[in-house]
């Protein structure tokens, strides 16, 4: 214990990261439950001294008056935002898991790959975004309807298979899961550099005793994968799993990257978006979105801890 | 099942390749390892015999050389096939798996003709686990385990699959004092039972002499000596293996050969009449090779005492001696006034052994 003569000294040293704390997140949070229960909030009115009436008015706005709105349905955007967390998760988690364990199983070149397969991680969300819009491009749909006139590569791509164009960045109109699949492919490849850093370093510090071991009891190489690497990487996996729920949940300039801020007439409008869409206006109904966004959050963490207590083996 | 290394080498490339200079860890080792026997690899730390271990283990290829397991040459067979069990220095126990399942790895491995049924494994795993008395702790978790307990995991684990030899790295290094004791002859007795041809690493001399049928004394990746604990105790054939092996440690003193008399210093203290004149030559000589005489060729500065019961070690000094105190082990019925300042010995002939003064090698004489 520091003796209490010296306690201002501890407070002194910790004083700046508090202050910026207090400032920028403490406030900001208190400020959001004020806003997200004031109704009608307005912070042009704010500044007149006007007082808010409290009551959940701006809840009711978001989960039961916005429903069927055109691009600005609340359901809507937490659908979508569920939809790519549902798909993107497991599968980015799984491929990561796989090519760490194969990069950690090469030595030639292991360094070089290691660093081209974290590009994406130090690569401006926005300029990917644009690199995507401009594979998947479609210029416009053959004059009879049939089938879109593209010059992106990935239709390009499929031409070789004897695969029609598709449409992947249909506007309002188009094909919603057409949309869905560039998002998916989009979120799990930028997703996968920061995993398999962090898949990698789990696999690099288990003991090459246990390996030794196997293969002394000639376990498979299945075996190995399923009853050692899986177990003994678990901690890693689900802190993996736990911060790209997270992530997936706030996705929202990804879509702006490939989609535009339009988001195609708000049709693949996250939660995210949602919040910032009303930002300017409406602060009372974007603070109610977010406190809802953050229980959704910590309700998902919390089944995702829950879990991973009974499956992981520290 | 007997193992034969052949000509055994085994070479690491230098770190730095500018410098050169590659590491010989083993070099040309040759022994056969006779069936059912438990052998102790022995020397100090760097000395290759963890390299030979791993090398008969499979987990190391060797530079040159061959390996047998009977009459099958397996020098290029891979560990998987080798059919070894090894229990490894830190153990190697799958943290997230109990005992239990610890012990069954090795059995859900076998395929073909080999595969056992549920049952039979446990039975297997059950049996085995009584043999080294762990069957109480079968649901528990390695990290809550005490580090004897953890080694007699390991050696089920290794056990289980009945291998073709069994090796084991250090095996004691990790317990206690007490433990190492009790354990080691716990090793000794699960060895006899099985009758599994074992062998194993250790830098304590104490430990190999006490349960090997046979021990190899190595020095710098070269075998210096094989044979029986005792007779490598009774008969080091240089003075590397004089100095490694026995607690005390043998006395070495500088001395010379004149008229067929061994001098220490100025004192005569034996007559090796078939020996021709040296200069300067080692002598060793046990701890129970003084024999208290007061009228013996060897007069000793004596410092102290300390009785031992049965024994008494005393602690005296000599001009020749190379260890900076000599220490003897005596009978406790010679009364030695503890205030006298010297005190003399005569020699049992059969513990002094004389070695060459460049090559250390043994220089024999009749005894």
């Amino acid at each position: 214990m520091v003796e209490s003569k010296h306690k201002w000294k501890a407070w002194l040293y910790l004083s700046p990261a508090i202050i910026l704390l207090l400032i920028f997140t403490v406030w900001p949070i208190i400020n959001t439950v004020y806003m997200a229960f004031s109704e009608k909030y307005s912070m042009m009115e704010a500044f007149t001294g006007k007082q808010f009436t409290i009551g959940f008015g701006n809840f009711e706005h978001v989960l039961v008056k916005s429903v069927g709105t055109v691009g600005s349905d609340f359901f809507r955007a937490l659908g979508n935002t569920a939809i790519l967390c549902v798909i993107t998760v497991p599968l980015s988690t799984i491929l990561a898991l796989l090519i760490a364990v194969c990069l950690n199983s090469i030595k030639p070149l292991q360094k070089l790959l290691q660093t081209i397969f974290f590009l994406p991680y130090v690569t401006n969300s926005i300029a990917i975004g644009m690199v995507f819009a401009a594979m998947f491009q479609v210029i416009g749909m053959a004059p009879d309807g049939s089938e879109a006139i593209s010059w992106g590569l990935i239709n390009e791509f499929l031409k070789v298979f004897g695969v029609d164009s598709i449409d992947w960045l249909g506007s309002t109109d188009g094909d919603y899961w057409a949309n869905i699949t560039v998002m998916v492919v989009y979120i799990v490849w930028n997703a996968l550099p920061f995993k398999i850093l962090v898949l990698l370093g789990g696999l690099q510090g288990i003991n090459k005793q246990y390996y030794e071991a196997a293969r002394v009891d000639s376990t498979s190489k299945f075996r190995v994968f399923r009853k050692i690497t899986v177990p003994l990487l678990s901690p890693m996996i689900s802190y993996v799993v736990i911060t790209s729920f997270i992530g997936g949940f706030k996705e929202y300039s990804s879509i702006v990257g490939v989609f535009g801020e339009d988001m195609n007439g708000g049709r693949l409008n996250t939660m995210v978006g949602y919040i910032y869409t009303n930002i300017e206006k409406k602060q009372g109904y974007a603070s109610a979105a977010a406190l809802v966004l953050f229980v959704i959050i910590f309700i998902v963490t919390m089944i995702n801890l829950y879990v991973s207590k009974k499956k992981t083996h520290y | 099942m007997k193992v034969v290394l052949q000509n055994l080498t085994k070479i690491f490339p230098s770190r730095n390749k500018k410098a050169g200079g590659e590491v010989v860890a083993v070099n040309d080792f040759t022994f056969e390892i006779p069936d059912g026997k438990l052998i102790g690899l022995l020397g100090p730390s760097g000395c290759g015999k963890s390299t030979t271990l791993y090398m008969i283990s499979g987990l190391q290829k060797p530079t040159g050389g061959k390996i047998f397991f009977g009459d099958d040459d397996v020098t290029e067979l891979s560990t998987e096939n080798r059919g070894i069990g090894l229990v490894f220095q830190n153990y190697a126990l799958y943290p997230h798996l109990t005992v239990k399942q610890n012990i069954l790895v090795p059995l859900q491995n076998l395929k073909g003709e080999n595969k056992l049924s549920k049952q039979e494994m446990l039975e297997r795993a059950y049996e085995v686990a009584r043999l080294v008395q762990i069957d109480e702790l079968m649901d528990r978790k390695p990290g809550e385990l005490s580090g004897g307990q953890q080694q007699r995991v390991a050696i089920a684990r290794a056990l289980v699959k009945m291998p073709r030899v069994l090796l084991l790295d250090e095996p004691l290094s990790n317990l206690d004092a007490r433990l190492r004791l009790q354990t080691r002859e716990e090793i000794r007795r699960i060895q006899r039972e099985t009758g599994i041809t074992t062998v194993f690493v250790t830098h304590d001399q104490e430990e190999a002499m006490s349960i090997s049928d046979m021990i190899v004394v190595m020095k710098l990746g070269v075998v210096q000596q094989t044979g029986k604990p005792q007779e490598v105790y009774d008969n080091p054939t240089n003075l590397f293996v004089a100095k490694f092996l026995g607690t005390p440690p043998i006395n070495v003193f500088n001395g010379s050969i004149k008229g067929g008399k061994l001098f220490l210093g100025d004192s005569a203290v034996l007559d090796v009449p078939e020996l021709e004149d040296r200069e300067n030559v080692y002598v060793g000589i046990r701890p129970e090779g003084f024999v208290v005489d007061p009228n013996g060729p060897l007069s000793c500065d004596l410092s102290s005492l300390e009785v031992m019961g049965r024994d008494v070690s005393v602690v005296s000094r000599h001009a020749a001696s190379i260890n900076p105190v000599i220490r003897s082990i005596v009978d406790a019925d010679n009364k030695i006034d503890p205030t006298s300042p010297t005190i003399n010995y005569s020699l049992k002939r059969h513990k002094v052994f004389i070695f060459d003064g460049e090559t250390e090698e043994r220089i024999y004489f009749e005894v």
